[in-house]
């Protein structure tokens, strides 16, 4: 059965900007949602070069200076945002894994949310 | 060779004020243009990512743009040149310092440099059986605490092929191997450094070419698990600790960093001289970590207390 958890509002996200989340309160963020373009995505807080590490260096701080390219701080490994995939450093060709993210009359729901 | 360790890492980045920020945050102190400093003088530079006076990036993107090594006397300075100059170019810059670059692309500095003295007790724990103690009254914990970073301890790179690597430091440099993991890289200390490691690498696909890390030294545990307590209180995240290594024996405590690499506190790391003898082990978890703790946020038990009513 499809677990759909709300997230908050889209416009919590503005242009170039990326949020942390952690739905099932875990203790820290599993998933993130970033704007580029004004389309929002949603991807496991899970960087694919050890599959173990979270990516920011700062609650929330996934994008690099540009806010062009998603980062991981821990290897400097950079995804393109809208697909996920990682085009430069430590795990190049491999892609972050994508979440279902709905938007209904300005709220955002993930389904499946990763519980860790 | 009579290279006393690491003096200085640089870095060029766009995020700048973030960096400042986060080695500021980390215990260092700030004494301008880019520099941040420990205690003996020893320091990252963290500079605009197009500093006209930054070497060429590397064409990974790593942050990292070179590391400098400190040499004892002018002799040193003229051996390495001679040496490096053999097959590569060796440049000296305005400071007298030298610029050239390792076999796999890395640019280093040498440089006249000694490391201010610093006069302070480590950490001085109490134990049944030992003496000094840390005395009558002597309080050997706060709630705060913000610990100073003492020196540059190490870096440690991702290179593609960790025997060319090796081969470079030890036969060109004078470095000396301490212990080593199989088929991922070797712990080298220069010769005038009797730290366990100055210098490690882990061999990876090409295109990883870079920083993995780098730190400083502590006074001892306690002050690298304050460091890093603090650096989580104010949002930052931690990558792997706190815990203990077991090459080197040094406790650790890795941070995520804006600069793109992890950045760690170090402390209590081995001392070693020509007489050691090095080890080896795969490069495992087990063999990496003597122990490894975690901080919990809540650890009491919740509900209400005694004698009221549950619901």
């Amino acid at each position: 059965m499809t677990e759909r958890l709300l997230l908050g509002r889209e416009e919590d996200i503005p242009e170039g900007s990326a949020r942390g989340f952690d739905p099932h309160l875990s203790g820290r963020n599993t998933l993130f949602v970033v704007r580029r373009n004004g389309q929002l995505f949603a991807y496991r807080d899970l960087c694919p070069h050890y599959e173990t590490t979270t990516l920011p260096w700062r609650k929330h701080a996934y994008l690099n200076a540009r806010a062009d390219r998603i980062v991981c701080s821990a290897h400097g490994a950079e995804f393109d945002i809208a697909s996920g995939l990682c085009v430069q450093g430590a795990c190049e060709g491999r892609h972050l894994a994508r979440l279902s993210l709905i938007c209904v009359d300005g709220l955002m729901f993930v389904d499946n949310p990763p519980r860790s | 060779m009579n290279i006393t360790g690491l003096c200085e890492v640089i870095f060029g980045v766009e995020n700048v004020a973030d960096c400042h920020q986060f080695v500021t945050d980390y215990g260092l102190e700030p004494v301008g243009n880019g520099r941040f400093e420990a205690l003996d003088g020893t320091a990252v530079v963290i500079l605009d990512v197009n500093d006209p006076s930054l070497p060429a990036a590397m064409e990974t993107g790593t942050k990292l743009r070179k590391t400098v090594y400190s040499v004892a006397d002018q002799a040193t300075l003229e051996a390495i040149r001679a040496e490096l100059s053999r097959d590569r170019e060796v440049t000296v810059l305005a400071d007298g310092s030298l610029q050239s670059i390792d076999d796999m692309g890395f640019v280093l500095g040498f440089k006249l440099f000694e490391r201010q003295p610093i006069d302070l007790p480590a950490e001085i724990v109490n134990a049944p059986g030992n003496s000094p103690s840390r005395g009558l009254n002597a309080i050997g914990t706060s709630l705060v605490h913000s610990p100073k970073p003492r020196t540059l301890s190490h870096i440690v790179y991702f290179v593609p092929d960790h025997a060319v690597f090796e081969k470079f430091y030890i036969e060109r440099l004078g470095f000396v191997v301490t212990d080593r993991f199989i088929g991922a890289g070797p712990f080298m200390r220069p010769a005038g450094s009797i730290d366990h490691h100055a210098l490690f690498c882990i061999q990876t696909p090409p295109f990883m070419k870079g920083i993995e890390h780098f730190t400083f030294h502590m006074a001892g545990p306690s002050d690298v698990v304050f460091g890093g307590t603090n650096m989580v209180n104010k949002g930052y995240e931690s990558f792997w600790g706190p815990g203990r290594h077991i090459f080197g024996s040094n406790w650790f405590w890795y941070f995520k960093s804006p600069m793109g690499c992890n950045m760690e506190f170090d402390a209590d790391m081995d001392l070693h001289d020509d007489t050691w003898t090095a080890r080896e082990a795969p490069l495992i978890a087990d063999n990496s970590q003597s122990f490894l703790l975690q901080y919990r946020e809540k650890w009491s038990p919740g509900g209400p207390p005694p004698g009221e009513a549950h619901d």
